[in-house]
């Protein structure tokens, strides 16, 4: 078990790593900094702007702000922004909680939906269940996000009946369940939007999953052998898909993760998302890079514990760990 | 022989949507940019076959509409300005599939009345007609960072598979990292530092560039899978035994062996890297006005009063939806004839 978790690990540092050095490489592919545009506005002097970058460091060499941009992530400051003029994991925690808020109960809720869902159109191959299935998740695959949040922005707009933005109201000054209740309401709709947006490829595969291993002999075995419908699905056939299945959490999480951006701007969900375009916008490099290896680590974070899973739900690797 | 027919009737229609994008300008009434000053957000016209004062007209009609007095949308139907719709007449000038000169539309009314399928947007412009303009950069957009992405996933994946070893090693650790980025974080942080302000062409090469390169990673993994387990076919052994050297063996048996798998994961790819653009375009970081591309013409449906007051601005965003459904049904038939195959 510590082995294996400890070759998990440290593969999952060796990709942080990875993806730090692509992001630092990445800033310094910008044309200029944040001072740039200071110096075309003529009203402050090179010797002051000169002066700035000394402070901030910008003119050290490259290795160097390299392991001063990395000491300050190790650090939980994720560099500095210029923008806001304050460490830039002020601006993103805030803004990582509130996306953690909206995405992981999404997660769960369409795996919830469709682990049943898969199971039972797999075992009703080429049935009408399965026909319809197959044919539902086929145009639930041409509903883009773009598309369900701009819908479910209508609806709030016409109904009167869900907010149109924002994570609460601006007058809650209710007890604890008051302000959670109202948090919940705000994220019915993005919430049914990503939920939406993100179910088709995990019910296709679901079902693609539960075909192979209902067609392996065992599992015609155990049929011979008069054990019951669901026993057989659930008890039998589930756990030996849980492989492919725990594989595809840690895709379904990618996927997730970048359509909740979207979902945010739309929906105006305080999210990472209006933040990062914000600060494109803004030319702020480092709240952006930050973002970007936040919602990596995130997803890295999301494989670990599909590692786990793994490892816990799979006999195979823990006789090979 | 079933799944060949399936195959069919999804190429006619993927080939079918690819045709209207390349003749947008014969099918359209107008062009993306002609604007109707007197029009903005017109309704979608009625199309109507009995006029007011009831009879029946065997060539379907529109009534030219005007703005109801002192109000800023509200446009009445002019039962005295009936516009007979008449097929293949001569309206803007346009070039056909952007080489031959031409003036023939499939559709329209005489001009000076407009004809609007769709409605049009606060500068008066027809939607439909934007939307058919659009297709040509967003379908086409998704479909060149597809090969572009498709042709490093080869040369990457073909050169790792075909040497292994620390090369091998190399190239696919540095894949793992580009994949370990959720991908739309990626292209927003690359898009980060391009300028903000550029030509609606470079925007147009930048977005497909980004979007293609940036996505080498999961094509080179499959690829490098199928020449690893293709090193170990027989004819590739006996051709090595007779002494082929390693770019005649990828380059005659290992590389044509992946393309199909290359096929498959190129119809994923397509609709995710139009979504791609179109999520830009929408943002303000791809291609920006008068170009119309389906993600920048739904900017406008974001502000509230625009999407309350005139719903028809929502439409283009079905627009990529049979899109996505017929290359997902494309890649379904495709992996069905590459399991079958094996």
């Amino acid at each position: 078990m510590i082995r294996y978790l400890l070759r998990r690990l440290g593969h999952a540092i060796f990709l942080l790593f990875g993806v730090s050095l692509l992001l630092f490489f990445l800033m310094q592919l910008a044309p200029g900094d944040f001072f740039s545009t200071a110096r075309l506005s003529g009203s402050i002097s090179p010797a002051s702007i000169h002066a700035l970058r000394t402070e901030y460091g910008l003119d050290k060499p490259l290795p160097v702000r390299y392991l001063r941009w990395l000491n300050s992530v190790g650090h939980g400051d994720f560099g500095y922004s210029f923008a806001y003029n304050m460490p830039a994991s002020a601006l993103l925690l805030p803004r990582a909680r509130n996306t953690l808020l909206l995405t992981v109960p999404c997660l769960l809720i369409s795996w919830i939906i469709a682990v049943p869902l898969g199971v039972l159109a797999a075992s009703r191959r080429g049935g009408w269940l399965d026909r319809f299935y197959s044919g539902g998740t086929s145009a639930l695959l041409g509903m883009h996000d773009l598309l369900l949040a701009l819908l479910a922005l209508l609806l709030a707009l016409r109904t009167g009946a869900f907010p149109t933005g924002g994570m609460m109201s601006l007058d809650a000054a209710g007890g604890l369940w008051a302000n959670w209740k109202d948090v919940l309401w705000h994220m019915a709709l993005p919430a049914i939007v990503l939920i939406v947006g993100s179910l088709a490829p995990i019910l296709r595969h679901v079902r693609s999953t539960m075909l192979e291993v209902l067609d392996s002999h065992y599992i015609r075995a155990a049929e011979g052998h008069g054990v019951g419908r669901l026993t057989l699905l659930f008890r039998h056939a589930l756990p030996a898909a849980a492989n492919p299945l725990i594989s595809l959490f840690g895709l379904s999480m990618a996927l997730l993760i970048a359509g909740s951006m979207l979902v945010e701007v739309v929906m105006s969900w305080p999210g990472m998302g209006p933040m990062v375009l914000e600060a494109i916008l803004a030319r702020d490099m480092f709240l952006v890079v930050g973002a970007v290896l936040l919602s990596t680590i995130f997803l890295i974070a999301g494989n670990f514990i599909a590692d786990i899973l793994l490892y816990v739900f799979d006999p195979r690797i823990r006789i090979n760990a | 022989m079933k799944p060949w027919r399936k195959l069919s009737l999804v190429t006619v229609l993927l080939v079918g949507i690819h045709l209207l994008a390349l003749l947008a300008g014969f099918v359209a009434p107008y062009n993306y940019a002609t604007q109707d000053r007197d029009h903005p957000y017109a309704r979608p016209s009625r199309i109507h076959f009995v006029d007011c004062a009831g009879k029946f007209h065997l060539r379907p009609f529109i009534y030219e509409t005007s703005l109801r007095e002192g109000t800023l949308n509200n446009y009445i139907e002019d039962c005295s300005q009936l516009q007979p719709i008449e097929f293949f007449l001569r309206g803007e000038k346009y070039a056909l599939a952007g080489l031959v000169p031409a003036d023939l539309h499939l559709f329209g009314v005489p001009s000076p009345a407009r004809i609007y399928l769709l409605g049009a947007d606060g500068f008066g412009r027809d939607e439909f007609s934007r939307v058919l303009y659009g297709a040509q950069i967003s379908l086409f957009a998704g479909l060149l960072a597809a090969v572009l992405a498709l042709s490093m996933g080869l040369l990457v994946g073909g050169v790792a598979g075909a040497f292994g070893g620390w090369v091998d090693e190399a190239v696919m650790r540095t894949a793992e990292i580009f994949i370990a980025v959720p991908w739309f974080y990626l292209l927003l942080g690359v898009r980060a530092v391009l300028p903000l302000e550029m030509s609606p062409l470079s925007a147009f090469v930048l977005v497909v560039a980004v979007i293609g390169l940036l996505n080498w990673g999961s094509p080179a993994r499959l690829v490098r899978g199928v020449i690893l387990s293709g090193r170990e076919r027989n004819f590739v052994q006996a051709a090595r035994g007779f002494g082929a050297g390693r770019g005649y063996l990828l380059r005659r048996h290992l590389l044509p062996m992946s393309f199909s798998v290359a096929l498959t994961q190129m119809a994923l790819l397509v609709p995710r890297f139009i979504l791609a653009e179109v999520m830009l375009s929408f943002l303000g970081l791809g291609i920006g006005e008068p170009f119309p591309s389906w993600g920048n013409m739904l900017a406008d449906a974001q502000q509230f009063h625009v999407l309350t007051a005139y719903w028809w601005m929502l439409l283009p965003a079905l627009a990529p939806v049979p899109v996505f459904v017929a290359y997902h049904a494309l890649a379904d038939r495709l992996q069905e004839r590459l399991q079958s195959a094996n």
